[in-house]
């Protein structure tokens, strides 16, 4: 809480004299993010402060924004002048390009391995010495756990978690080779009993949840402050960054040896970019995530580096599992949204009385 | 300033011996034009030539999720402001005619709802009443769920409705002089026949004011209830939660139907109990 507002001040603080930088021939970009990379940018963005005095000789005082990945999104389109948006899924930046036109809609390929720098994945935080025994998926729909993890309306890592529940449960109906046997023909008869069988796995776990926070954050609180349920699902970034209050919380992480493979993504905001004339030093600064320093950066904040050199020295860090992607499992975003987000998809008929 | 005074005002123009009646009313109306017509007139205004009624109709009143919001709000801000009306009374009636230590310092507190903001009081609440609270731990083995369930909101929606019928039962109450109930009392009376009979009907003009302003800030608190709702869909989701999901899944035009729906159902609610304000105080004397 403490180590919280001291960073509000910290915000604060910035805001309030960044006016004055202006006047010194300083270039301002501001990165518009979600919750969890407040640490993780916190150091890229001195990195790339040095990097850019280096190679250019002029100064760039990076700020943040951060907040639930969906209402950064919505700040955007409704006018934050962010020059760069990194947010935690794809669909929310297609939103920006959807309903605003601020950067277009094939903004994905831009940048290399889909726009997406670093991955991470999920993973289960559980009181500690784990009394009620929680090592897989299946035991979240278990009569005896209550899980906590918020609206996958309002939340992007929620949705992740949704998916991650249905996803699982495909891989457990369909044996090991599901993501090729869910685009096989064949395979269509058995391919539609598990998607009943995984919307009844889902709903179950659903049934488990005692209170749908609106994002990441009042879950977590809703876990450690008000001790409410036996497992929250989380980041695994964020899981193990925070080892050390994890302990003091009573808490310990669960790592499930199947999840999916949550992609964050980052993107250039090219109508603010051109209208702030930051094009270039924007675009630097999301070319230096993919650089052997902005790699190790994400290492070391325990975000999964896509640079295979990098990953090979942070290995031990990350656990070793089986990862699926939205892609590969649920055809992409979009196809996603349709069967499960939107208004009267599967989420809502969990909760809809029959 | 009390909805019963607007409706006063509305009379139209008097010769008064009073100048500037004319500048007055044009600032008056300029000024709530600029903080009350125009937003909610743009709302109505969006409603009315981007939604069809088709959808208006889907969207904002056959959708049964979305009626059980309107249900929760509306019930439970009524129940909040029922007990405001019945505790709200008794602590005007203490603050009024007893004097004892710390009667200031008491009738200060009873304003802390109105600055407070509501988010602080919301997480205060959740605090004290979720099951490993200090009162929340009382109700847990009783299995009563206070917190993140429907006790909870309206303990919410009670607490920042307390001042406004405090406040605004008090002066009425002030102006009741014990000399009239005493005079009931001579002529025989009993004590509960000179509150029903003497009391009550003296103080309920302001007292269907305060209720009805508890009422009203209640159907549009968001903050407090927030966090101690669990914003469960159907169970404990409140009709201002679901417009900003609404807004989050950048559906504009439902969150605008059913605040459309909202501004409707608080007019017509304040109109209905401004009117028995009136019919009150006129049958009073």
């Amino acid at each position: 809480m403490i180590a919280g507002t001291c960073r509000y001040v910290a915000v604060l603080v910035v805001m309030l004299f960044s006016p004055l930088n202006a006047f010194g021939g300083t270039v301002e970009l501001l990165n518009a993010s979600y919750d969890p990379t407040r640490e993780l940018y916190r150091e890229f963005n001195d990195a790339f402060a040095s990097h850019w005095h280096e190679k250019t000789g002029n100064t760039v005082v990076v700020r943040q924004s951060h907040g639930g990945s969906g209402s950064q999104a919505r700040s955007v389109i409704q006018g934050l002048q962010a020059d760069v948006v990194t947010l935690a899924l794809a669909a929310d930046i297609d939103a920006i390009a959807e309903h605003s036109g601020l950067l277009p809609s094939n903004w994905q390929t831009r940048f290399p391995h889909n726009s997406a720098p670093y991955s991470s994945t999920l993973a289960f935080l559980v009181r500690k010495g784990n009394p009620k025994n929680i090592h897989n998926w299946d035991d979240l729909a278990r009569e005896d756990v209550q899980v906590i993890t918020p609206n996958p309306k309002t939340s992007g890592v929620a949705r992740w978690n949704y998916l991650a529940i249905w996803g699982f449960a495909l891989r457990r109906e369909l044996g090991e080779n599901f993501v090729a046997r869910l685009k096989d023909p064949l395979d269509a008869e058995e391919v539609a009993a598990a998607q009943e069988k995984a919307r009844d796995f889902t709903a179950r776990v659903y049934r488990n949840v005692p209170v749908l926070d609106r994002a990441a954050r009042g879950a977590t609180n809703t876990f450690i402050q008000r001790k409410l349920g036996d497992v929250l699902i989380n980041w695994e970034n964020e899981a193990l960054l925070g080892a050390n209050e994890l302990d003091a919380a009573r808490v310990e992480i669960v790592v499930p040896p199947v999840a999916i493979k949550t992609e964050p993504v980052v993107a250039l905001v090219d109508v603010n970019v051109d209208r702030k004339k930051t094009r270039e030093i924007a675009q630097a600064y999301l070319e230096f995530l993919y650089s052997p320093t902005g790699q190790d950066i994400a290492a070391r904040n325990y975000y999964r580096p896509v640079d295979p050199a990098v990953f090979a020295r942070y290995a031990h860090q990350f656990p070793e599992l089986e990862l699926f992607t939205v892609d590969e499992v649920f055809g992409g975003w979009p196809n996603a949204y349709r069967d499960h987000f939107d208004d009267g998809a599967s989420f809502d008929r969990i909760y809809s009385p029959r | 300033m009390t909805p019963s005074s607007v409706i006063q005002r509305v009379r139209l123009k008097q010769t008064s011996v009073l100048p500037g009646f004319g500048l007055s009313m044009g600032f008056t109306l300029f000024y709530l034009a600029l903080l009350v017509l125009i937003p909610l007139g743009g709302l109505v205004l969006f409603t009315g030539t981007r939604i069809t009624l088709d959808e208006f109709w889907v969207k904002a009143i056959a959708d049964p999720r979305v009626l059980a919001s309107y249900r929760l709000s509306l019930g439970g801000s009524f129940i909040a402001a029922l007990l405001n009306a019945v505790f709200g009374l008794i602590v005007a009636w203490v603050l009024v005619r007893y004097e004892f230590p710390g009667k200031r310092f008491m009738d200060a507190i009873v304003d802390l709802p109105f600055a407070l903001p509501t988010a602080v009081s919301g997480i205060a609440l959740t605090t004290l009443y979720v099951h490993t609270g200090w009162i929340g731990r009382w109700f847990e083995p009783l299995g009563i769920q206070i917190a993140y369930a429907w006790p909870g909101i309206i303990i919410a929606l009670t607490l920042i409705g307390l001042p406004f019928v405090v406040r605004t039962v008090q002066p009425a109450l002030e102006g009741l002089e014990p000399e009239i109930e005493e005079a009931a009392a001579s002529l025989g009376a009993t004590r509960w026949q000179t509150f029903v009979y003497v009391t009550l009907p003296t103080v309920m003009p302001s007292l269907l004011t305060g209720f009805a302003l508890a009422f009203a800030r209640a159907v549009g608190e968001f903050g407090s209830v927030y966090f101690i709702a669990g914003n469960m869909p159907y169970k404990t989701e409140i009709a201002p939660l679901l417009i900003l999901i609404k807004l989050e899944q950048f559906d504009y035009v439902g969150a605008t139907a059913i605040g459309v729906v909202m501004l409707i159902v608080a007019f017509v609610l304040l109109l209905i109990i401004n009117l028995l304000q009136w019919w009150s105080r006129r049958h009073q004397l």
